[in-house]
């Protein structure tokens, strides 16, 4: 099958960066435990249509609200659906959601960045008061109020969180665009007399990208955050399709009835996820600025 | 003449490392030497040649991840090294006092100075008052030579000579039988530097304290100390009273420092600096450690290190050109 | 800089700041969606019912005029009317806000304390298991969503050993705490915590306690990661700083080393941090309310979407912004104001 064969060979490609990153030390476990469970989970969601034992939509596959068994090991839901398909299936929105509001966010924060902090003057006055003023903002209310008026729907929650994230990578690309147009090796350049997009592209991107990465990890580790608190409130998407954030909104209101094992699964699902990109993030972080070097 | 029956200070064998991720290196080995009440010893090196180690293994105070691999340093018969942790912690600052080398970040940026001499004194001696304690303080600025309204000041409020001498005052206050200052004047200016060496040694001849002066600059302890260690490489290449160390210096490497000093009296003077660049700790050369920079190489030097040799009362040498002298 | 400077230009900054923050509300409110009336009411409603509604929040004139009787609303205090029951939002806001007040407070200082203490545990044992663990800890703390860290410790601590209450504010059998009555004048905060020992109640004060712990606890704990990893930082390196050496050499004890010269050193840090996570504090605040029942304004904004209440939710995002351009104007002069090396 397609699939696994593809899996076959990247797998063969990663082994040997996990034990070189094995090595680094507690930062390079990070990576790697953080990348193995991020890959993990997006595979498992990948190939979800042939590793759930039940159709996860299928309603009455089983007894409603029956505790965790050898028969359905993650237990059912109120409408008799297998947990365990429904968590194998459940990712799908979740990641969508990170992935477009962490393109997003790159492809608007990126370019604002760069072109405010090399050009300077009023217009990056401007720009930086007003990602000031949005990176001021509490990030999970303005995600609502977005998301609220926006309306459901996948790309729409991505849009609301991507708003709240721009700033994140405004700033970063600032600060390191600054420092970069300092060095001599820069004002040589210009010196010389070489475009500004030559200087921009030569220079100074290759040492932003460490940067980019390490806050792309953050970022989406938040969105994941921020779309399962979406949910969470009923700002979610449409519940058609089996999803992680709609079983905690679900769940939750099970629990007093001791019912705990429908929010319980897929909310681990959604702390994995998180941690392994948090888990990279801080790895990442930690291994290109040292900031502990004896 | 008599003898005393022991020195104050007895340092036997010190050999200190740092364990990094990098490898490891030693950044003091096998040194020995003695400090009597009242004499100033000079310890000459460039960076890393470990005496800055040398004078922090004297209160216990390697900063991790470097350690004290062996040796003893006896301090009026005591070995520090064997001291429990309260009982070091009672000798830092009222045995042996240690003035660092930038008096910028010595202090505490967030405590006036007069706290910082309340804070040592009653760490020390627990019953004396606050108020007494700032008194004493007083009368320690006018020692070193600052006004006292100064003493309700914060550390970036003072200049850096100032700050110096309020680490000096610190030093003193209570009346040490040692004083390490490690580069005092480094991190001053010229004018400044001349007169915080000179308050140490009026301060030493009032206080009547060993003083142990730390830096790379040998004209500074030619006149000033009574005798001088050379360091190289964390071992000493030689040992002389100040005196013979200046008119029969004989390790190369000290003949190299003498001549690079400058000499206003002479009308023409070629400054010579010494070849070649400092050791690789980390990678250090088998034989003598000088060797690659040596002008005077003999085969011998590239395979066995030497050992001290006795060329006179009180003079050691580490360098096979002096094998002929009995080993020290 | 002196300090006269300093505050008077950021106290200067905070202008242009709220600005924004208010054009950015209601740009995201009313011109987003377009018709935030039609938005409030089902597809099948009587269009007179819609002009109704319209003219009575002034949402019939033009843009611009509404941008600016909205502006100037909110710096009277008017931060209009209800599309629900047409009763000023300010005055809910108003009532809402000491329920969060005492949640985000309590919070903030668990957040800080078990920071603060765990980052000095990692740093005295740096590359150790504990300082593994600690870590670790401090990772995984901000990963899981704060709802449902809440609702794990509302199963083990309050159904599991029935130890605390799991939801609201207080024990429904008690009367709220009246704070202080002098003859005809009546005096309160609204914060139960700080009324009951008003009253003088301390039955109350423990009640109002034990419900406010859980939530605290739970946001707290979320909280924590970011000052646990800061102060573990910054103690590290001042600890390896000249001072901290020279203070060692001078034979200070290791607790006066510790706190009176590393952790002073580190902790203006420790100040801008709280000033710069008042924000996430208050995005928690909304999860956490909602998940223990807790009437602060988290709830607040959560009932008004359920009733599609635009302007009430306007209001509110209102309120939280200015909250935290005060709260981080108030922070910075106090790091200003402590840090001797700008005040002089």
């Amino acid at each position: 099958m397609g699939d696994s064969s593809t899996k076959k060979s990247m797998l063969s490609r990663l082994v040997p960066l996990l034990t070189s990153l094995a090595r680094r030390g507690l930062a390079g476990w990070f990576i790697a435990i953080g990348l193995i469970m991020v890959i993990a989970i997006v595979a498992m969601t990948l190939l979800a249509p042939w590793l759930s034992p039940h159709n996860p939509s299928a309603i009455e596959t089983g007894p409603p609200l029956s505790p965790p068994s050898s028969q359905f090991p993650l237990g059912t839901n109120k409408m008799g659906q297998d947990m365990l398909s429904r968590v194998i299936s459940g990712g799908g929105i979740m990641i969508q959601v990170a992935l477009l509001s962490v393109v997003i966010c790159m492809a608007g924060g990126v370019p604002i960045g760069l072109l405010s902090s090399y050009s300077g003057g009023t217009l990056d006055r401007i720009l930086c008061l007003i990602m000031d003023s949005i990176y001021a903002f509490p990030g999970l209310v303005l995600a609502i109020a977005i998301a609220l008026m926006l309306g459901r729907g996948v790309v729409n929650m991505a849009l609301s969180i991507a708003v709240v994230y721009v700033p994140s990578y405004f700033r970063v690309i600032r600060s390191q665009v600054l420092s970069i147009k300092e060095m001599a090796y820069v004002e040589a350049a210009t010196a010389t007399g070489a475009k500004g997009h030559t200087i921009l592209s030569r220079y100074i991107l290759p040492n932003v990208i460490p940067s980019i990465v390490v806050v792309a990890t953050v970022n989406f580790a938040d969105a994941i955050l921020t779309a399962a608190g979406l949910t969470f409130i009923g700002l979610g998407v449409s519940v058609d399709i089996p999803d992680w954030g709609y079983d905690l909104t679900v769940g939750r209101g099970l629990l007093t009835t001791g019912v705990w094992w429908v929010i319980a699964f897929p909310g681990i699902m959604v702390v994995l996820l998180a941690l392994g990109f948090t888990l990279m993030g801080e790895g990442l972080s930690e291994l290109w600025n040292p900031r502990l070097e004896q | 003449m008599i003898q005393k029956p022991q020195h104050l200070l007895t340092v036997e064998g010190l050999t200190a490392e740092y364990c990094a991720q990098r490898g490891r290196i030693i950044a003091v080995e096998d040194v020995s030497f003695s400090l009597d009440k009242g004499e100033t010893l000079g310890v000459v090196g460039e960076s890393g040649s470990g005496k800055s180690t040398l004078g922090l293994s004297l209160i216990h105070l390697v900063p991790y991840p470097g350690r004290i691999v062996k040796g003893t340093i006896l301090l009026e018969g005591q070995n520090v090294l064997k001291l429990g942790k309260e009982k070091t912690r009672d000798l830092r600052g009222r045995r042996i006092s240690y003035v660092f080398q930038d008096p910028m970040t010595s202090l505490n940026p967030v405590e006036r100075i007069k706290d910082h001499f309340v804070e040592l004194i009653r760490t020390h001696e627990p019953k004396v008052t606050k108020a007494d304690a700032i008194t004493r303080a007083r009368k320690l600025f006018k020692d070193v030579g600052i006004q006292p309204e100064r003493i309700d000041d914060y550390p970036h409020q003072l200049s850096g000579g100032m700050r110096q001498r309020v680490m000096i005052a610190l030093a003193l206050a209570l009346d040490p039988s040692i004083v390490i200052a490690d580069e005092p004047t480094t991190a001053l200016d010229v004018i400044v530097q001349a007169k915080i060496l000179d308050l140490l040694k009026s301060l030493q001849n009032r206080y009547g304290m060993a003083l142990m002066l730390i830096t790379h600059d040998l004209s500074i302890v030619l006149e000033r100390s009574d005798k001088i260690i050379v360091m190289y490489a964390g071992r000493i290449v030689e040992q002389a009273p100040s005196s013979t160390l200046y008119t029969h210096t004989q390790h190369p490497y000290s003949q190299g420092l003498l001549k690079s000093i400058p000499n206003i009296e002479l009308e023409e003077q070629k400054l010579t600096a010494i070849g070649g660049s400092p050791p690789d700790l980390l990678h250090p050369p088998i034989g003598c450690q000088f060797w690659p920079r040596c002008q005077y190489i003999m085969e011998i030097c590239k395979i066995k290190e030497p050992p001290l040799f006795k060329t006179g009362i009180d003079h050691l040498v580490r360098c096979h050109l002096y094998a002929g002298e009995t080993s020290g | 800089m002196t300090l006269r400077a300093y505050v008077i230009s950021r106290i200067l900054l905070t202008i242009p700041m709220i600005i924004i923050l208010l054009t950015m509300v209601f740009v995201v409110i009313r011109i987003l969606p377009g018709d935030p009336v039609l938005a409030h009411f089902e597809k099948n409603v009587d269009p007179q019912l819609v002009e109704e509604m319209r003219v009575k929040l002034g949402l019939d004139k033009p843009l611009w005029v509404q941008y600016f009787d909205y502006f100037f609303g909110v710096l009277r205090g008017d931060l209009g009317k209800s599309m629900y029951d047409y009763s000023p939002v300010a005055d809910q806001i108003f009532s809402a806000f000491p329920a969060t007040l005492e949640l985000a407070v309590l919070s903030m200082i668990i957040a800080v304390l078990v920071g603060i203490f765990l980052g000095v545990q990692a740093s005295k044992h740096y590359n150790k298991p504990v300082d593994h663990t600690i870590r670790i800890f401090g990772i995984v703390t901000y990963a899981i969503p704060v709802f449902l860290l809440g609702m794990i410790l509302q199963l083990v601590l309050g159904v599991g050993l029935r130890w605390l209450p799991i939801g609201l504010r207080m024990n429904p059998l008690l009367a709220a705490p009246q704070g202080l009555t002098i003859g005809n004048l009546h005096f309160s905060t609204g914060l139960y915590t700080i009324d009951s020992l008003l009253e003088g109640n301390m039955f109350k004060f423990v009640e109002s306690l034990r419900y406010l712990f859980l939530p605290s606890l739970t946001l707290g704990i979320v909280l924590s990661g970011v000052f646990l990893r800061l102060t573990r930082t910054n103690m590290f390196e001042t600890m390896r700083l000249d001072f901290v050496t020279a203070a060692r050499a001078r034979g200070l004890r290791e607790t006066t080393v510790t706190y009176r010269y590393a952790l002073r050193n580190a902790f203006l840090p420790v100040l801008t941090m709280i000033g710069l996570q008042f924000a996430a504090l208050l995005a928690g605040a909304v999860l956490t309310e909602t998940t223990f029942s807790w009437p602060g304004l988290g709830t607040y904004v959560v009932d008004r979407i359920n009733f599609r209440d635009y302007t009430a939710i306007q209001g509110a995002v209102v309120v939280f912004g200015i909250l935290v351009s005060i709260v981080s104007l108030v922070v910075d002069l106090l790091y200003a104001y402590l840090d001797p090396r700008i005040r002089l």
